[in-house]
């Protein structure tokens, strides 16, 4: 319990300054950016207190509003997903989650990803509705949504398997 | 009472969830007012520590380009001296810098955090309130104008870039007094800003230059901004709307001066006099 602490303390700060360092400075083609950093709420074990899941992505949401100067846009992102989180989970993994003895690592793959598109891309357009708060513009948050959404998405793909400790 | 504390228990994380979310809401219609995003930004100890840091590292790969823009000054600022009549006195004049008699006291600092891909942009600098810098003084490079100084801490200070939605500065064509302000409509490349409310009784071509009018006490009058790409008639049929190509590159800034009028406050006083 307290090394998966420690683990996930490790993981909030790593995540927090790579997404502000490098990742907020990609600019692909002008102005689209990825934001894995919401990879610390994808992969936040499961069977836990839900106050301190939640509370915990409003602080990171919150660090990355400090960083970017955007208000409390993140924020509000953050503890979106973190609140239907566990509904996602059920849609996406089915009865595994059901018996609570999932484990990201031991997951198929193409679950995984169903999971991971699905909170990424509510995410994002919370996040940019938000950013941008004007219904004129709703192309543009459609836009942005996407084109960052699949780009968040394939990095969280690659991290997740990067770091991935397959033990069967 | 018993069943109030029951459905706070068997709810709270939904509670939770709500709370947290109006506040973050809060903060985000916070931000979308000028001059009222105090709590939540990027000019304070921890966050501009952790960019001055990184900028140290990443300033080494762009040393090239910089020393090219300040080439180009010094070059321009020479032929300006070499090309003022009375090359000798004249220039031995204007080099004394140490007093200012002038209205404007410039002063140089360096961006440790660049942003240009959301809608509302913002910059971090090195310089805060320790050197003397306050809120609404102007940033310009050698090239054009940067933003206005929107929030200061001890050490570091944000500026609101004219990459901003919110962002609203006073222009004027250089060819005539015809004047307007200034916009991003979020939605251009980095590289176009919009001039609106320009009279259409103006004469415009494509290719004029744009400067900053004198009218506001944040900018001295005749900083460079840019060219005229393209205009059209706004629908009401009154003012035109110019996209603007903008000298600078707001992608590669480091080296900027900020600009404090010394007598905005007279000049505030005078124009918001006090209520007896």
């Amino acid at each position: 319990m307290n090394s998966l602490n420690i683990n996930n303390i490790i993981r909030f700060v790593v995540l927090t300054l790579i997404q502000v360092l490098i990742f907020s400075n990609i600019n692909f083609m002008g102005s689209i950016n990825p934001y894995p950093y919401i990879l610390f709420i994808l992969l936040f074990p499961i069977n836990n207190n839900r106050t301190l899941f939640i509370f915990s992505s409003f602080v990171l949401g919150l660090c990355m509003d400090l960083f970017s100067n955007s208000g409390g846009v993140h924020a509000a992102a953050c503890v979106t997903i973190a609140f239907i989180r566990p509904t996602v989970l059920k849609f996406a993994f089915g009865m595994v989650y059901e018996h609570q003895t999932i484990k990201f690592n031991n997951t198929e793959f193409g679950n995984r990803i169903i999971y991971f598109s699905i909170l990424i891309l509510i995410h994002h357009l919370i996040m940019f509705s938000l950013e941008i708060f004007n219904m004129s513009n709703i192309l543009l948050v459609v836009q942005k949504t996407l084109f960052s959404g699949i780009f968040t998405i394939i990095l969280c793909a690659l991290i997740s398997i990067l770091f991935s400790t397959k033990q069967r | 009472m018993q069943q109030i504390i029951n459905f706070v228990i068997r709810n709270k994380t939904f509670l939770l969830f709500l709370l947290l979310f109006v506040i973050s809401l809060g903060l985000t219609i916070q931000s979308h007012s000028y001059h009222k995003s105090k709590f939540i930004n990027s000019a304070n100890f921890l966050t501009g520590g952790i960019y001055e840091g990184a900028s140290g590292i990443s300033d080494y790969f762009d040393l090239e380009d910089q020393n090219e823009i300040l080439v180009e000054e010094n070059e321009r600022l020479r032929s300006q001296i070499f090309n003022s009549g009375d090359s000798i006195i004249s220039a031995s004049a204007k080099i004394d810098s140490i007093s200012y008699n002038g209205r404007y006291k410039i002063q140089s600092a360096k961006i440790i955090n660049n942003n240009y891909s959301s809608t509302k942009n913002y910059l971090t600098l090195n310089k805060g309130e320790k050197a003397g810098i306050k809120e609404d003084m102007g940033v310009i490079t050698s090239k054009g104008i940067v933003g206005i100084i929107d929030n200061t801490s001890n050490g570091y200070s944000r500026i609101l870039s004219i990459l901003n939605t919110k962002s609203r500065i006073n222009a004027q064509l250089k060819s005539s007094y015809h004047i307007g302000s200034l916009k991003w409509n979020g939605k251009s490349a980095a590289t176009t800003v919009q001039l609106t409310d320009i009279s259409k009784f103006a004469p415009i071509k494509e290719g004029d230059s744009i400067i900053t009018g004198g009218q506001s006490t944040i900018f001295p009058k005749g900083i460079p901004i840019g060219t005229i790409v393209s205009f059209v008639l706004d629908i009401s049929g009154d003012t035109y709307t110019i996209q603007v190509k903008l000298f600078n590159d707001m992608t590669n800034l480091s080296h900027i001066y900020i600009i404090e009028n010394l007598d905005s406050e007279e000049i505030k006083l005078l124009e918001n006099p006090i209520d007896e």
